[in-house]
Parts: structure tokens; C-alpha cells; sequence
């Protein structure tokens, strides 16, 4: 049963939610409009809306400063390689934790998670003497290590519960029809946990793309992506807004994309399964 | 039922994962416990391997950590109050009927993808900025003076980036536990003649309390660890030098760092304090 509801009140609801919705995303809207205003239009007093000279000027600009280029591949190659590596060392501990639990696995996945909250600054200095003995300050492959240490027990606590709610009769049912190990897992947990895996890599790429502690401290311009190449936007004041807003449009579309697909999963991966 | 065999095969499964956390938890950590017991300044020359705590009573004594752990409470509470308040009326609001609501979704949950540094900056140069910022045109329009937010108050417009950055979260989050509460309760309620604010009041609140409590605790913990945001704006200068923004001056500012390594350590105690309770709720939440 639900209550009443007059198209009045609905209408009223509308135009509220709509209204503090807009106001929430209003910063990302206007450096999306500044991105396409010619620099000077972007300081104008006072500002202009809609109805200027729309031009992508600024983009080519961003695009032909030498670093852009390599700062998105950077980005793309630290948060997708770190997944990738992390997927590969979370599933098996996983798929073990779901489906043969012992009497401390519980122990285990909070004991990962209890290193999540380690903060960074504590360990700031010891993994900048180690990046140097092993002479990988400033390369991908640090950032792809760290970044896949960084969001493991998420990734692993994540897969957890997807897999956990693979019912384990139909595993039982696999078994007795004699199916091997092997074909258990390609024929019938592979396609079922799919989805699951989908959506961790989702999230984790996002994650990975968004950290900005590590990327900013450990790299100069090598391996800088694209948290690091704004960040150098700090430096000069005033006429650049266009340019910031195109550069800055172009760092966060490809997840602002990714993340509205990812909503729901956000919530579980974030929250450790606390809240359903 | 599970085998021996398949017992030995989870383990060796769960191995991977496990070795490469402790070594990453224990290498660097006692690395910097071990650094926060000697007197370290490579750009000095100075390495004696013991002086006791030293760097910790110095560390703990300093007006600037006393300094830097207020800035952070006040950090810290700010904007849990903000994205705590804003997320449940979010939420609340979310859940009414409407139209276009998974539209209205998308436009709030948005600021949470936006990386750090750009979030930092654009609310830097676009909004805060006192010559060209559209704060400063609003101040004009409405006739007053233009104000400097990020001089005069600088940790307002920290703590105003980061609930920005965060509402999303919070809202998310609540608007999960909003939808879980079951609509039979309410409309029992409201034929009872419960009005609106004690609906509220006592059935929709205390649902939600554990998900504030869990929204507050992961928020403090990312939150304790807060630095690009700080980096890129007034670089801890005007007093926004939280913990984090301290320790990194000095092990790679300053580079003492037996005192750093010491303030590490004490930022990780501080976090580990919060992590237990965070970490008794999840692991309730395991057994059901």
C-alpha cells in the first residue's frame, strides 16, 4: 500500500529536489560552461551564462601542453594496472573465504580491513626510502603496487560478499552431477560471479583514479597522472580558468561517467557490507 | 562440506593476499617506529639510531601539534555536521515522490567522483577567489564587500570543499538506509496522528543511527588522513595545517625525520582509536 499523493505535492518534491540537486552540481556545471569561454570571457564582471562565444580552444590548448598526454595515460595505466593486479590476488582469497569458511576467515577480512584505515602519513617516509633503494620513485610500476595495496581489502571484501551470495546448493549440485574443481569454477562460479567482479573493478578504478596522496607525493613527472598534472595548475593565479576548467573536465568525465553506473556498489564497497 | 583438501586449497588461495598486506602493514610501519625513536636529519648528516622519546615529547609538547590537532577536530567535526545534517535531509528528500529522481541522484552523488585536486582548485580560483571568483561577484551584486575566503577564513573553505566532496557519500549511504525502513511502521504512525517531526523523530531516526554511525566513522577516517585538498590550496599556512598536512612538513619539508616518524605514529594511534569502533560494527554485521 502506498499513501496518497496529490500531483501538488508531487510537483512541490520536484522542483525542491531538482533545485538543491542543481545547487550540489552547480560547481561541476559551471567548469563545464568556463571550459568552452575564451580566457577572458571566463573572468568577465559579470559573468556570463550561456550566451557567449562558445569555442573548444581551451581543450586543444590542454591537449598540446606536453605533459596532458602523458599524464592521462599515467592515470589510465596506475588505475587500471593496479586493479588488474589486484583483482588477480583478491579473487582466490575470496572465492576461499566464501566458499570454505573457517573458523578465521571472519578474523582474516577484518584484520585486511583494519589495514585500510592505517593512515598514510604514518608510513610516508619508510615507502620513500624504499622507492629509492629500489630505484622506483617516481615510476608507474610504485604507484600501481601501492595504489593495488591501498584498495585490496576493499577489493577482497567486496568480492566477498558478491561471492557469498552465490548460493553453495548449486555448487553441491555441480559436484554430485561430478564436476571437477576445474569445471566448478569455469562452468559454474565464473559466470555467476561476473557481475560481481564487473562491478568491483568498476569501483576500484575509480578509487585508484581519485587518490591523491600517494600520486601527488611519489611522482614528479614520469609517472604523474592527472591528480598530480592539476595539482600544478595550484601554481598560476587569474587568467587561466578556461584552461584549468578544460583540463579539469577532461580528468574527471571518464569517471563522473563510470561512478553513475556505479551507484549501488559504491554503498557496499565503501560501507564493508555495514549497511544493506 | 568442506575437505581437508579443500581446506589446504582455501589456504593457499588466501595466502597471496595475506603476506603481501603484513608486509605492507609491517615493513613501513616499524620502519617509522623505528625512525621515531632516533635523532634522523639527512640533510644535516645526523643519524643517532636511540634517543628514547625524545621526538615524542618534543612532538607532543609542540605548540604546532596542539595547533594541528585542533585545526583537525574542528576540520573533522565541520564537516561531519555538514555532510551528517545535509546527507539525511538528502536522503529524506530523495525518497519523496517525484519526477526525474534518478536524475536528481546523478546530480547530487557527482561531487564524490570529482578527483581531490580539482575539486580543490576549482572552489580555489572559481568560487573562493576574491578578485575573480563568483562568490565575490554575489558579494557585489548584493551590494557588499567582496570577501577573501581563503585568507580570512581559510579553514571554512576547506572544511566547505570537503563536505562538498562528501555529501554524496553520506547522502548515498543514508538514502540506502532510508529505503530499507519498512513503510508499514510509518503509516501506522501517521494514522495514529503522529505528526511529521516525530515521525521523524522516533521512527526514522533511530533506523538511520546505524548508518550515521558508520557514515561518521569511515568519513573520520578518510577525513584524519585529509591532503591534496590542503596541498593545493593554502598549503597549511592560515592555520589549516591539520595532523596529516604536520607530519608531511616535517619528514619532507623539513626533513627531521625522527619527529615526523613520531607524528606518524601518533596520527596512526589517533585513527586506530576511531578503526575500533568502526571495525566492531562490521564485524557484528558479519555474523547475520
Amino acid at each position: 500500500m502506498s499513501r496518497a499523493i496529490t500531483p501538488r505535492k508531487k510537483i512541490m518534491w520536484t522542483a525542491l529536489a531538482w533545485g538543491l540537486g542543481l545547487l550540489i552540481f552547480f560547481p561541476i556545471l559551471w567548469t563545464f560552461l568556463t571550459s568552452f569561454k575564451s580566457e577572458s570571457t571566463a573572468i568577465s564582471d559579470p559573468p556570463v551564462w550561456f550566451l557567449f562565444d562558445w569555442t573548444t580552444e581551451n581543450y586543444s590548448a590542454v591537449l598540446e601542453r606536453s605533459n596532458y598526454p602523458l599524464a592521462l595515460m599515467n592515470s589510465i595505466i596506475i588505475a587500471v594496472g593496479s586493479t588488474i593486479l589486484g583483482i588477480l590476488i583478491a579473487v582466490p582469497a575470496a572465492w576461499a573465504m566464501a566458499f570454505v569458511p573457517g573458523r578465521r576467515t571472519k578474523d582474516v577480512l577484518l584484520w585486511m580491513l583494519s589495514t585500510k584505515m592505517l593512515p598514510a602519513i604514518g608510513v610516508l617516509y619508510p615507502l620513500v626510502l624504499i622507492a629509492k633503494y629500489f630505484g622506483v620513485m617516481d615510476s608507474r610500476i610504485l604507484l600501481i603496487v601501492i595504489l593495488m595495496l591501498i584498495n585490496l581489502p576493499i577489493i577482497v571484501w567486496m568480492l566477498y560478499t558478491y561471492f557469498r551470495e552465490i548460493p553453495g546448493e548449486i555448487l553441491e549440485a555441480a559436484r554430485m552431477d561430478g564436476a571437477s574443481l576445474k569445471s566448478e569454477i569455469i562452468y559454474v562460479l565464473t559466470p555467476m560471479a561476473v557481475p560481481g567482479i564487473a562491478s568491483t573493478i568498476l569501483l576500484n578504478i575509480i578509487l585508484a583514479w581519485n587518490e591523491a596522496f600517494w600520486t601527488i607525493l611519489l611522482t614528479t613527472v614520469d609517472a604523474a597522472p592527472l591528480t598530480k598534472f592539476i595539482a600544478s595548475f595550484s601554481a598560476p593565479e587569474g587568467l587561466f580558468y578556461a584552461k584549468l576548467s578544460a583540463a579539469s573536465i577532461m580528468a574527471i568525465a571518464p569517471i563522473l561517467i563510470m561512478g553513475w553506473f556505479s551507484q549501488k556498489q559504491l554503498v557496499r564497497g565503501l560501507t564493508f557490507g555495514a549497511v544493506k | 562440506m568442506a575437505t581437508q583438501q579443500s581446506r589446504a586449497a582455501a589456504r593457499i588461495m588466501i595466502a597471496p593476499a595475506v603476506i603481501v598486506l603484513l608486509v605492507w602493514m609491517l615493513v613501513p610501519l616499524c620502519m617509522t617506529l623505528y625512525f621515531s625513536f632516533a635523532d634522523y636529519r639527512p640533510m644535516r648528516g645526523v643519524f643517532e639510531a636511540w634517543i628514547g622519546f625524545g621526538n615524542y615529547a618534543s612532538f607532543l609538547s609542540s605548540s604546532s601539534f596542539l595547533d594541528a590537532l585542533g585545526t583537525t577536530l574542528w576540520m573533522v567535526a565541520g564537516i561531519l555536521s555538514i555532510t551528517i545534517v545535509g546527507g539525511v535531509l538528502f536522503a529524506l528528500l530523495l525518497d519523496q515522490p517525484m519526477f526525474g529522481q534518478g536524475i536528481v541522484r546523478i546530480l547530487v552523488i557527482a561531487p564524490f567522483f570529482v578527483m581531490p585536486t580539482v575539486s580543490a582548485l576549482v572552489w580555489k580560483n572559481m568560487f573562493f577567489n576574491v578578485d575573480n571568483g563568483l562568490f565575490s561577484y554575489l558579494y557585489k551584486f548584493l551590494g557588499m564587500q567582496p570577501y577573501d575566503f581563503l585568507s580570512q577564513a581559510p579553514l571554512f573553505s576547506i572544511v566547505v570543499i570537503v563536505a562538498w566532496q562528501w555529501l554524496p557519500f553520506a547522502t548515498l549511504i543514508l538514502l540506502t538506509a532510508v529505503q530499507s525502513l519498512s513503510s508499514e511502521q510509518l503509516e501506522a504512525a501517521e494514522m495514529d496522528g503522529a505528526p511529521g517531526i516525530s515521525r521523524f523523530w522516533y521512527i526514522i531516526l533511530p533506523h538511520l543511527s546505524r548508518a550515521i554511525t558508520v557514515v561518521i566513522l569511515i568519513q573520520t577516517i578518510f577525513l584524519l588522513s585529509i591532503f591534496a585538498e590542503i596541498f593545493v590550496t593554502p598549503n597549511g599556512a592560515f592555520g589549516t595545517r591539520t595532523l596529516t598536512y604536520l607530519v608531511y612538513q616535517r619528514v619532507l619539508e623539513s626533513q627531521n625525520i625522527g619527529l615526523g616518524s613520531a607524528g606518524g605514529i601518533v596520527a596512526v594511534i589517533l585513527a586506530n582509536i576511531v578503526a575500533i569502533f568502526l571495525m566492531r560494527i562490521v564485524g557484528k554485521n558479519l555474523d547475520n
